[in-house]
């Protein structure tokens, strides 16, 4: 009983525990304060990648990667930097980190990387990274940050795989194309799961081409807030 | 020659700011575009201050790019790896500056611009217009025509997408669709009406495949 009592202690001291208040800040940005749908911060990245799941998860990963680390150093640093330079600071925290994703995917998958081409650096000025410092790596200790920053990629991610998935099979027929577990779901062609050529059923069926047009991820993230936010109503814009 | 150049130079600035626009066919500078276009008067504001720092960082960014970084540069070895760092330290550092000076130059415009400034570091845009400038190999002409362009295309949406939004206030909205998610709404069809000024692009219609 008092080891653990003293066990205790010595958890809240380092500042390591993961106890209900930890889970929450990885919970939370899932739903109830997700980046995307809630807080309207990253958008500007996330958008046109999302044509196709593989690079939407590429993202997603150097996403999550970039914010965690971005708050754990901030956050280790906090006490030491001067308020009227914190900006610059956090910059360049995000950019090195940036820089060494970017590195280790031009080494690990040179398609990927030309496919995201600006995007990968387009992480830095993402604003989920930049508004996570700030709001909470700033007034937090290194652990926390480190899960909140967790919390907030995820949640960032979340939503960047479901528009993907929405976009590519209604787009192009297919899911996780060029993963090398390629499913060819719908199309012209016998290749395909359901080939409209002799469906009874399908023969109507063509892809849509609106989806693989950037502007198609404004109208789903526009609807998946209209779905989140009629289950939620404490998120509805009262103004 | 010079002839050619200029109107080479207006081709570039025209295609900046209609055909590829930052905002509706790339999606850059979204956080800013949907956070601050509640009203015109704002929008405005911030529209503006999008172009100057745009049509500042870009040809520092060039010059930096070139005679720092690559190769062919100064010290001789290839440092590109340290562009995102002085890129965006470059950034910060110009709308630092540019918020000192309007502070001493003009009170009331910066009142009005308040907390828009320093969010232009941080608006994609700005950072994805020098990683543009680098990918396509603009010349130096080129990259202050792109980046005026590009800055002039900003700012237009963001008035546009700002007058729409204060008609729409009065129309009768899902509540769960009020505010964010119309804002969503209206700049996709706006992305689709833009397009209609390239015409629509074939391979953007084929998904590049064929």
């Amino acid at each position: 009983m008092a080891d653990t009592a003293i066990q205790d202690v010595k958890k809240k001291e380092s500042g390591i525990s993961f106890g209900k208040k930890e889970r929450k800040l990885i919970s939370d940005p899932l739903n109830d304060n997700n980046p995307i749908t809630v807080q309207v911060l990253g958008i500007c990245s996330a958008l046109a990648v999302t044509s196709l799941i593989l690079p939407s998860l590429v993202m997603s990963i150097a996403v999550v990667f970039v914010c965690m680390f971005a708050s754990f150093f901030t956050s280790l640093l906090r006490k030491q930097i001067p308020n009227s330079v914190r900006m610059i600071v956090q910059l360049v925290i995000i950019a090195g980190l940036v820089t060494v994703v970017e590195f280790a995917l031009k080494y690990f998958n040179f398609t990927v990387y030309k496919q995201l081409s600006v995007y990968i650096g387009l992480i830095i000025t993402n604003c989920i990274v930049m508004g996570r410092l700030e709001a909470f790596a700033m007034a937090n200790n290194p652990w926390k940050s480190l899960l909140d920053g967790l919390g907030n990629g995820l949640g960032y991610g979340a939503i960047l795989l479901i528009i993907a998935f929405i976009r590519e099979l209604f787009g192009k027929g297919t899911l996780f194309a060029g993963t090398g577990i390629e499913w060819k779901i719908i199309g012209a062609s016998p290749d395909y799961m359901i080939n409209t050529l002799d469906s009874t059923w399908f023969g109507w069926y063509a892809n849509n081409n609106l989806m693989v047009l950037p502007a198609a991820a404004m109208f789903i993230i526009g609807i998946l807030i209209w779905i989140q936010r009629s289950y939620n109503e404490k998120l509805v814009d009262i103004s | 020659m010079i002839i050619l150049e200029s109107s080479n130079l207006l081709n570039l600035f025209i295609k900046a700011a209609f055909i590829e626009n930052m905002v509706l066919a790339y999606f850059l500078g979204m956080c800013s575009f949907l956070a601050v276009s509640k009203t015109v008067k704002t929008a405005f504001g911030l529209g503006l201050a999008v172009i100057f720092v745009l049509g500042i960082t870009m040809p520092i960014n060039w010059l930096i790019n070139n005679f720092l970084l690559e190769e062919a540069g100064l010290f001789g070895t290839d440092l590109t790896f340290l562009r995102f760092m002085l890129f965006i330290a470059v950034i910060a550092s110009m709308v630092q500056l540019v918020e000192m000076v309007i502070e001493k130059i003009s009170p009331s415009l910066y009142n009005s611009l308040g907390i828009f400034l320093p969010l232009i570091t941080v608006n994609c845009a700005i950072l994805g217009g020098s990683l543009f400038m680098v990918s396509r190999e603009y010349n130096f002409s080129e990259s202050v025509a792109f980046g005026l362009g590009g800055g002039f295309g900003w700012f237009l949406a963001i008035i546009a997408i700002a007058a729409i939004r204060e008609k729409i206030k009065y129309s009768a909205v899902p509540p769960a669709l009020r505010g964010l998610g119309m804002a969503f709404i209206l700049t996709g069809l706006m992305g689709v009406a833009f397009m209609s000024l390239m015409g629509i692009d074939p391979e953007a219609l084929t998904g590049g495949a064929k």
